[in-house]
């Protein structure tokens, strides 16, 4: 077969989707959602589940229930939606899996587009269930047969961890013979997934018996390399996933002096890194991402006494992706550089499309507060967390999914007035309701702005579950419907904008102001289309 | 052969674009390929970069090293400076010259086509105003690509053919469109 090119997140969709996978549950998220926009374009994947879910924690539960009836199954998020999903994950860990279960988690470190650069393997090692990290593309796509396989083998979730350069960079994947889907089949133990406390219990020390073979399975996976003679022993080096590259990327294809470990499958395979210890004077660590196999090390080492090196001695910088330069540095290697960047280039940010309905919801916000003071607008994840830049300066938070409209209560029962929340119609959708939920119990004084355009925009226009059923979930969850207010933002309405938020900060209740316009990106999507 | 190359410009210009004829024509040679790009916030109107790694030999990094880069192809002039950390001492910039200004302190426009005439081998074009002449105003992207593959090693007829495979689907139109983009980006670049 002719090699395809891939990103990242197509190669392990195309993987999962010829290792037999029944159903992608996910949300979208920077940079995982291309696994399930790949799924949702490729005739091969039609009758397979490929729509999205509300949440994280749906998803995952979504996917846990399908590995329950003995399919193979994939959840899909980036690092901090495994936040979202963190208690369905670690209960998945007791429960085991029936059908393969994969959760894949791309991480997104130095932050390009996320506001935190959490590292998803130390939850697959809270979790204690074995980690997946490809190094390339090729690796993403095996990877998602050898998932699936090794979750079926011990009947446990695997957890797949990417990151931004990989998940976004094509490069050439040859596949498989693709594998028919599993048959339906109940879990042969039907309290499998029952986990009452004496359940639990016993389903605990399972989990801790099988860690030793998630040792093994370390030490012989086809994923981990180990080479461990080498011309010079003074160092030995240890990379995981893409940090591999990188590595040898800086001696550019020639023979890598030093012992190398390249591990790609979790726990830590134990065996071959005491005889790397043993036989080096000292180690360097490259990891994408926070130190979880340096801070291991150190504690396995803690009677040794030779140096490790890596991210916790600043050897590596601590914070932010790695790259070659990043690598040849810490090896003692010249470094290159081309020309310092001229002073006259000014930064580029990101900022709302030319015509946004978010700009003029803003700008009319800001009229209607503007008595109060900056400080009173709670916002959330989305396109609309550009509103906290110039001209704007709109908003002052962003937390996580679904925070505008909690925050804001909480504010709001301080005594804080206005307390208002911005939130898109698709984060709403994923994580607001609840929110909205616990306002409406305590009458809390807030003003809830639902921002909708329609799509989950940031991402680059997906749908979303609560489309089309704003006014009527406010309603039903309680909001009295003459403080349920829609408006279509268009600067010709400016006044009228201006005077239904002042209305509403003047009501001593819930309200929600809902701003409706499609987004531009995809109404010239749609044109382009037509056209 | 070996061609590393810094794709430049703001989110929307077509940068990917760039990249998948590129690619396309690479594969056709049966090079080795691996293309890094940026999605997600920074794609709203923000500086954009692909790292574009083209080779006879395999390829391990996903990313260029500083000082690694044989070619800043740029749709933005000043946005081939912000990567000229890149470059390597003999790399070329070939730039589009039309500046995209979504932001409020864009500098002296003489000031950035200096800076990029300091670099011995550069190529600047006023693409947008050449796409426009031959009513081809959306395929500013292949002009500059067209300025680009000579010093890429790549010949015309290899470009053609990747970007008639790739614009098939959208019609003869905009592949003929595309094509005289490509020829008057060539005619310009020399």
């Amino acid at each position: 077969m002719d090699a395809m090119m891939l990103l990242g997140d197509e190669a392990l969709a195309q993987g999962a989707l010829d290792a037999g996978i029944s159903g992608f549950y996910a949300y979208p998220g920077t940079p995982s959602t291309e696994i399930m926009e790949y799924a949702q374009r490729v005739k091969q994947a039609e009758g397979i589940h490929r729509t999205w879910s509300s949440n994280e924690k749906t998803a995952v539960e979504s996917a846990i229930g399908m590995s329950y009836a003995g399919k193979r199954t994939m959840a899909m998020m980036k690092h901090v939606g495994l936040n979202v999903a963190a208690d369905p994950f670690m209960n998945s860990a007791f429960t085991g899996a029936n059908g393969g279960l994969i959760i894949t988690v791309a991480d997104d470190p130095s932050m390009h587009s996320s506001q935190n650069e959490q590292d998803s393997r130390f939850y697959g090692k809270f979790a204690m269930i074995p980690v997946l990290e490809p190094a390339n593309q090729q690796e993403c796509y095996d990877m998602a047969f050898y998932g699936f396989e090794l979750s079926e083998k011990y009947h446990v979730p695997v957890l797949l961890r990417l990151t931004t350069r990989l998940s976004h960079s094509r490069a050439g994947v040859i596949r498989r013979n693709p594998l028919p889907q599993n048959a339906l089949k109940k879990p042969d133990d039907l309290f499998q997934f029952m986990l009452l406390p004496a359940i639990a219990r016993k389903k605990y020390l399972h989990l801790i018996d099988l860690q030793n073979d998630f040792v093994a399975e370390a030490e012989s996976s086809p994923f981990n390399s180990f080479q461990l003679q080498a011309k010079d022993h003074s160092r030995g080096i240890i990379c995981t996933g893409l940090a591999y590259n990188y590595l040898n990327e800086v001696f550019q294809g020639s023979e890598i002096p030093y012992p190398v470990v390249k591990i790609s499958q979790y726990p830590l395979p134990v065996k071959q890194l005491h005889a790397l210890y043993d036989s080096c004077a000292s180690l360097l660590i490259l990891e994408e991402g926070m130190p979880l196999v340096e801070e291991q090390l150190k504690g396995l080492a803690f009677q040794g006494s030779k140096p490790i090196h890596g991210r916790l001695d600043g050897t590596i910088p601590r914070a932010g992706e790695l790259n070659p330069n990043k690598v040849a540095v810490a090896l003692g290697l010249p470094d290159t550089f081309g020309q310092e960047i001229p002073e006259i280039v000014t930064g580029r940010p990101p900022a709302l499309c030319i015509g946004c309905p978010h700009s003029d919801s803003y700008l009319a916000l800001n009229e209607a507060v503007k008595e109060y003071g900056r400080g009173h607008v709670f916002s959330d994840i989305g396109c609309y967390t550009l509103g906290f830049m110039p001209p704007y300066n709109a908003i002052n938070s962003c937390v996580d999914m679904g925070a505008s409209i909690t925050m804001a209560k909480g504010a709001a029962d301080s005594g804080l007035f206005p307390a208002i929340a911005v939130i898109g119609d698709s984060t709403f959708s994923h994580s607001g309701l609840t929110g909205l939920l616990d306002c409406i119990f305590d009458k809390s004084n807030v003003v809830i702005v639902i921002l909708d355009n329609s799509t989950t925009g940031m991402t680059g226009g997906q749908d979303y579950t609560a489309a089309g059923k704003l006014e009527s979930i406010c309603e039903g969850l309680g909001v009295e419907k003459e403080h349920i207010r829609v408006f279509v933002p268009f600067k010709k309405n400016f006044d009228e904008m201006v005077a239904i938020y002042k209305e509403e900060i003047a009501y001593k209740g819930v309200s929600v102001v809902i701003p409706r316009r499609e987004c531009v990106q995809i109404l010239k999507r749609k044109h382009k289309l037509e056209a | 052969m070996k061609k590393d190359i810094i794709l430049s410009g703001v989110g929307g210009q077509g940068i990917l674009t760039i990249a998948t004829i590129l690619g396309t024509a690479a594969l056709k040679r049966g090079m080795n390929l691996k293309q890094a790009e940026v999605h997600g916030m920074s794609q709203r109107g923000g500086d954009v970069q692909s790292h574009l790694r083209l080779s006879d030999e395999p390829i391990w990094s996903d990313l260029i090293s500083l000082g690694g880069a044989d070619m800043i192809l740029s749709v933005e002039p000043m946005e081939a400076l912000r990567y000229l950390p890149y470059l390597k001492s003999d790399g070329w910039i070939i730039s589009n010259s039309t500046p995209f200004k979504n932001i409020p302190n864009y500098p002296d426009e003489e000031a950035v086509y200096a800076q990029i005439r300091k670099i011995n081998n550069h190529v600047l074009l006023d693409a947008d105003s050449i796409a426009k002449e031959i009513k081809a105003s959306r395929s500013m992207n292949i002009v500059v690509l067209g300025a680009a593959i000579s010093h890429l090693g790549f010949s015309a007829a290899e470009i053609e053919a990747a970007i008639t495979e790739i614009f098939s689907r959208k019609g003869e139109a905009i592949v003929e469109a595309n094509l005289k983009a490509l020829q008057a980006g060539i005619a310009a670049g020399k």
